[in-house]
């Protein structure tokens, strides 16, 4: 009897749990009617998705060429490959060509070159006719010698149309405490914890050469040049522990959300505050960090950048692409797609996002809330809640069709978003 | 005087006499509270373990991908005590292959937990998750500890 009435609840536990799942991965952004696509993700009527590959390894930042040619970076390189070249062909992506014995995760292409990086240096690969590199064996040294003290060791990259390169040298600490217990200064900030900035074709730069265009940042992943604003736009993985490190201040729920994970259009000189203090996104303020006297509510020194968007805290933001494309309808043109890879710093709370998220934007600056354009990557709501994601988004590309590619860096599948007219 | 010599003695005849109780009965271990027991160690461990290592290594302790390391079935947990103890005092932020995988982030050191904790929350790690194998005592750990 037991039993069957727990089976009868089945279908409505199932359904139940489907209504949370939806709910909840919003948090306060936007909920967008979805429908469920073949590939497990929920996306907006009318896009359809599919996976093109998969098992490919810890797939992170992807750059397409003109002429469809996928290029991805593996973050640990597998067999000494760090770099796949994909060709697709009938809905699914073959690996044509792999070089690349690095680690890493940049990958962007620029000028006739594929730019890649490892967690220390930034290579470029010439491309011929068909953008297919030339010498794979041979790349040029364009950035080397950055630190790289494994926390927060991605060099993730973009480029302008300026012959510059920017590159995240992230902090390799959460909030400095181990570097500045007595408060007089983080002073790691000289060599990471912010964006640098070098000449996209000049050899063998280090920190000599480069410019410290940007401080106060923990650390970037997802990173894009706006055309419309000729900016570069950054989103800021977040400190981690307040209540762990302050529960005096903190609940764990507030743990949880705070701080925001931030969009930050930068200029150049331009300090975000961290270790200092970080961004409260439902009291909309700079809040001086518990570590320097702050508890919750102190304001934080008004020099301090302002983001120009807040997201939930921890969802861990690993991508950021600027949708020029004609594809998608009007409403996507020039908006940013973001890929949160999901928290792990919530827990005891549910963990959330392991989903792409759609920023809309207008005239080059964020304009309205922020939706969920795909989610379902993990698998499931309790995989979601529990942070065990069978899928987690990390880069994007647009194609030269107009769609959108996502990598995801679990199990090293590829996801093709496009829209049907 | 001859009283508190009698107090004394009677002390350790109880002391000896659980002792024995507890080796002999082992499943009642826990209930004949005895000096030592492992279960009241790992119970203890639970919330030591909830304070300090779940944000990092997750309730279910498998930890999270490329940053922080699990605790099931790992060599380092399973393995020799006095590195596994050393960890927790001194913290670790070393490139190693754990089960085929790689884990960025730097742990801390955990040198303000006293002997107790430290040895409560490894008992708890060392029968958690899937693992099985002895509890780490208070003597092992202030061992550790005092070894420069």
């Amino acid at each position: 009897m037991r039993k069957k009435s727990f089976l009868y609840f089945l279908p409505i536990l199932a359904i139940a749990g489907l209504i949370v799942f939806n709910a909840c991965t919003t948090d306060n952004g936007k909920t967008v009617q979805g429908h469920a696509a073949p590939a497990g993700l929920t996306i907006p009527q009318g896009f359809s998705a599919s996976v093109i590959a998969e098992n490919l390894g810890a797939a992170r930042h992807i750059a397409i060429s003109p002429q469809g040619g996928i290029y991805v970076k593996l973050q640990r390189a597998k067999n000494g490959k760090g770099i796949l070249y994909l060709k697709e062909a009938n809905g699914a992506a073959t690996v044509a060509n792999s070089f690349g014995a690095y680690d890493g995760t940049g990958m962007v292409i620029k000028n006739g070159y594929l730019y890649a990086s490892s967690n220390t240096d930034v290579y470029r690969y010439k491309l011929n006719d068909k953008s297919e590199v030339i010498n794979p064996e041979q790349p040029e040294t364009i950035v080397t010698k950055l630190l790289n003290r494994r926390a927060h060791n991605s060099k993730s990259i973009a480029l302008d149309d300026d012959g510059n390169l920017y590159v995240n040298i992230g902090a390799y600490s959460n909030i400095c405490s181990e570097f500045d217990p007595d408060k007089k200064g983080c002073p790691i900030l000289d060599s990471a914890g912010g964006i640098w900035q070098f000449k996209a074709d000049k050899l063998n730069q280090s920190y000599a050469e480069g410019v410290r265009y940007a401080t106060g940042l923990r650390n970037i992943v997802g990173l894009d040049w706006n055309k419309q604003a000729n900016q570069l736009f950054v989103m800021q993985h977040g400190r981690d522990q307040l209540h762990g490190l302050f529960p005096q201040y903190y609940t764990e729920k507030q743990s949880a959300i705070y701080p925001a994970e931030c969009m930050y259009a930068l200029k150049k000189g331009d300090n975000a505050g961290w270790p200092y203090m970080y961004y409260d996104q439902d009291q909309n303020k700079k809040i001086l960090g518990p570590e320097y006297g702050g508890d919750g509510k102190k304001e934080a020194d008004a020099k301090y950048a302002n983001p120009v968007a807040a997201y939930p805290g921890h969802l861990a933001p690993n991508g950021l692409l600027f949708y020029t494309g004609t594809q998608f309808p009007e409403k996507y043109k020039n908006g940013a797609f973001i890929a949160f890879h999901g928290s792990w710093n919530r827990a005891p709370e549910p963990q959330a996002g392991y989903f792409v998220v759609f920023q809309p934007f207008k005239d080059g600056k964020p304009d309205g809330k922020w939706e969920v354009f795909a989610e379902g990557f993990s698998g499931s709501a309790e995989n979601t809640s529990s942070g065990r994601a069978d899928h987690r988004p990390c880069g994007l590309a647009q194609g030269s069709d107009g769609s959108l590619y996502v990598t995801d860096d679990v199990k090293g599948s590829i996801y093709k978003i496009s829209y049907k007219k | 005087m001859r009283i508190k010599l009698f107090t004394a003695a009677l002390l350790s005849l109880i002391g000896v006499t659980s002792v024995t109780l507890a080796q002999t009965k082992k499943k009642a271990a826990a209930k004949a509270t005895p000096r030592y027991s492992l279960a009241a160690s790992i119970t203890s461990g639970l919330a030591v373990y909830k304070q300090y290592c779940l944000t990092c290594h997750q309730a279910d302790g498998g930890g999270v991908q490329n940053l922080n390391p699990p605790l099931a079935k790992t060599t380092f947990v399973l393995g020799d005590k006095t590195k596994l103890i050393n960890i927790v005092l001194k913290g670790f932020n070393e490139d190693v292959e754990i089960n085929g995988n790689y884990y960025s982030n730097a742990m801390p050191a955990h040198n303000f937990l006293t002997d107790q904790q430290v040895a409560d929350v490894l008992s708890y790690v060392r029968n958690n998750f899937g693992n099985k194998a002895s509890g780490i005592t208070v003597a092992e750990v202030k061992k550790v500890r005092e070894t420069k």
